[in-house]
């Protein structure tokens, strides 16, 4: 396992910003997301986002809302999930899952009524075993964390929690405090996949959540939510301590394979492609 | 009116945690959501705490809304059913239902804290009506987000809502009902937030709704007991209500729940009978887990991905219930049963002909089920919250009983 930290540090020493790619495991299927996931990462991705697909995605826009219902209609399993984390991980590159709360809550549940809230830590155990760097948690927020924050700090997993402009100061601060890995900065109000997002626009929240995170943590701050092309990673990406240390890319992803649905090679290529101009961005 | 949201015992902490921390409840939501969850809490207690609002509100009820609703003694029912039934005549409140009550309080808060514009779910569309009512009295603008399905077999309620001035989008994800309308208001709302304020149309999702919503319906139970009690000279045996997500009955039994003497019941949608799996019985047949921002019980697979409900009644079609009847559940504080789409529909019918009164399918759950409390409790009284009126189950009511036939009586006969 390699904390998503190491790959922030090295974008640093390169004096750049880290290129965060996502997809939701099992779209277009189980075996072409990790295809999809390794072309991604051989084409520049520093870390890997996997989507876990889940029902009832609140953050998601309709573009991700789709591949993931895709994937669900298929019949993926968050043990198919753990699956693409394994091979995904194993090219090196630090792996997270993305996730709502519900699935790990309920991982590995034993059919029937139980009350014991072990899915955390059991989730916590298998994604570590997987090779899985942490979690990215959209909808849990550290004071609603316990037991999230007690499994992962056990095995040493990246806690990736979320920050928005309407975040207060007093919010930041716990946030950073709890986080492990990275701090995703929202960098618009919305969903994703639906507006974007601006330096100027991201700024504020970026000072603000470099200013309230513990002293010496020297914590990165991705920002993702409405980033998608290599023009506006370029606009975002850190220059001279100013901007985000991450460009976290979503939506345009998974537009890039539903743009093509028969041919898989052609979709392969058209996210290298993406990938490159992205790379590209945060290097300029 | 007791302004504190509470249910004594029962009533959430101060992160909304019902049945000690970390049991049921709690605010599972995106950070940037969480601002004005805090914003809408305390606007809400400090609304709460100011005679200036809490007057307000109790004017309108009384003005526009035709609160307090009447405790009716159901005699013909009651001969029939071997128990005395009172009805709580919520069906009988300006739009139908006991919904009113809930909106026209988050409407007066929404303007209180000055915004413009709200956002609403719906599933048979009562709360959606509702919602369109009284951004429509309070001069508010209005979305409302509605399941394609839904949409489908609550048409006439589109159209109310439309007259009403609201704009009612179709939710075409998911499942398309109710929990898909509820995750795509959440998602305007994460977009909107300054200017926009989401009347949540029952006591769940995420802290403070569960105890805001309560504190606005909680009437329903407080009347009921005074009215019991000045009609009667006693309190009820039993109180019973329908369980969806669970506004009507949270605010029925936060009349009794420190009552020890009154037992407490709640009827979950039973579909074709748990059995079948086609069910909404959350309660009964769920798991606990995390959907729409908080800790309850759930309609999930293994993995946690939620199941889709099914009930005859829109209302109840909903995999998840308020946290707080999840925790009086695990407190054996209050017991909650499944009443099938069968014994809903025939208490429909049975209610019509004693009673000449026509209640929602939702409702009838609750007469279905106090039907069968009555045979467990002959003799004994038996309060139910008839929570709202038929008119917009007309459809199902004659696709089930095969009615609209003229010159016949229809197969709902039950004599």
């Amino acid at each position: 396992m390699t904390s998503s930290s190491a790959a922030f540090a090295r974008a640093r020493s390169e004096d750049r910003a880290a290129l965060v790619g996502y997809l939701p495991a099992g779209f277009p299927d189980v075996d072409g997301s990790i295809a999809a996931l390794k072309a991604m990462v051989e084409a520049g991705c520093d870390v890997i986002e996997i989507g876990l697909p889940y029902s009832d995605p609140v953050m998601d826009g309709p573009t991700i809302q789709a591949a993931a219902q895709q994937a669900l209609d298929a019949g993926v399993r968050t043990t198919d999930v753990l699956r693409v984390v394994e091979a995904v991980a194993a090219t090196g590159t630090p792996t997270l899952v993305m996730t709502y709360w519900n699935p790990v809550e309920s991982y590995g549940r034993v059919s029937g009524r139980s009350h014991q809230r072990s899915g955390a830590e059991r989730f916590a155990q298998d994604l570590a075993n997987a090779g899985g760097a942490g979690l990215i948690t959209p909808d849990l927020t550290p004071d609603f964390a316990p037991e999230w924050i007690a499994a992962a700090d056990e095995r040493d997993l990246d806690k990736v929690f979320l920050v928005a402009p309407s975040s207060t100061d007093e919010r930041i601060a716990m946030t950073t405090a709890a986080a492990r890995g990275f701090v995703y900065a929202t960098g618009v109000m919305g969903v994703t996949g639906t507006t974007q997002a601006t330096a100027a626009g991201v700024a504020p929240l970026i000072a603000r959540t470099k200013a309230l995170s513990p002293a010496g943590a020297d914590l990165p701050v991705g920002v993702g939510v409405g980033v998608s092309s290599g023009a506006q990673a370029a606009d975002l990406a850190v220059k001279n301590g100013i901007g985000a240390d991450g460009v976290i890319v979503g939506s345009a992803f998974v537009r890039t394979l539903l743009d093509h649905p028969d041919d898989r090679a052609a979709g392969l290529r058209a996210l290298a492609a993406l990938t490159e101009e992205l790379a590209g961005g945060v290097r300029a | 009116m007791d302004t504190t949201g509470s249910t004594g015992a029962y009533g959430a902490d101060a992160l909304g945690w019902f049945g000690g921390a970390g049991a049921f409840g709690g605010r599972f939501m995106p950070e940037a959501l969480i601002a004005a969850l805090d914003e809408l809490d305390i606007a809400w207690r400090e609304a709460m705490a100011d005679p200036a609002f809490t007057g307000e509100f109790e004017r309108l009820l009384t003005d526009y809304a035709g609160v307090p609703s009447m405790l009716y003694d159901a005699t013909r029912l009651s001969e029939h059913a071997g128990a005395r039934i009172l009805l709580k005549r919520e069906d009988l409140n300006h739009t139908g239902a006991h919904k009113i009550r809930n909106v026209l309080g988050q409407a007066l808060l929404t303007k209180r804290m000055g915004k413009t514009r709200v956002i609403a779910e719906t599933g048979a569309g009562q709360h959606g009506v509702a919602s369109a009512t009284a951004a429509a009295y309070l001069g508010l603008d209005c979305t409302v987000y509605m399941g394609e399905v839904d949409t489908e077999r609550q048409a006439l309620n589109v159209a109310r809502m439309q007259l009403l001035g609201a704009e009612v989008i179709p939710v075409k994800s998911g499942s398309r009902t109710l929990k898909d309308a509820i995750n795509e208001a959440l998602r305007d709302w994460v977009a909107s937030v300054d200017e926009t304020a989401y009347l949540f149309g029952t006591a769940a999702g995420p802290h403070p709704f569960p105890s805001l919503v309560l504190s606005f319906v909680r009437g329903i139970g407080d009347e009921a007991r005074r009215q019991c009690l000045d009609q009667y000279g006693a309190l009820p045996d039993a109180v019973a209500a329908c369980v969806g997500g669970g506004s009507n009955a949270i605010g029925l039994f936060a009349g009794f729940v420190d009552d020890p003497e009154v037992a407490i019941y709640g009827f979950e949608a039973g579909g074709d009978g748990v059995e079948t799996g086609r069910h909404a019985a959350t309660i009964f047949a769920g798991s606990i887990g995390v959907l729409h921002g908080a800790r309850t019980y759930v309609l999930q697979d293994e993995d946690g991905q939620t199941i889709e409900s099914h009930s005859i009644s829109a209302g109840l079609d909903y995999p998840g219930v308020g946290p707080q009847h999840s925790a009086l559940s695990a407190a054996g504080r209050a017991t909650y049963l499944p009443v099938t789409d069968a014994e809903a529909m025939d208490a429909m019918a049975l209610l019509a002909r004693t009673e000449g009164i026509i209640p929602a399918v939702e409702s009838a759950h609750a007469v279905a089920g106090a039907l069968r409390l009555a045979r467990e409790r002959p003799g004994q009284t038996i309060l139910v919250n008839l929570s709202g009126r038929g008119d917009k189950d007309m459809g199902t009511a004659l696709e089930y009983f095969g009615l609209g036939q003229a010159g016949t009586r229809g197969q709902g006969e039950t004599k």
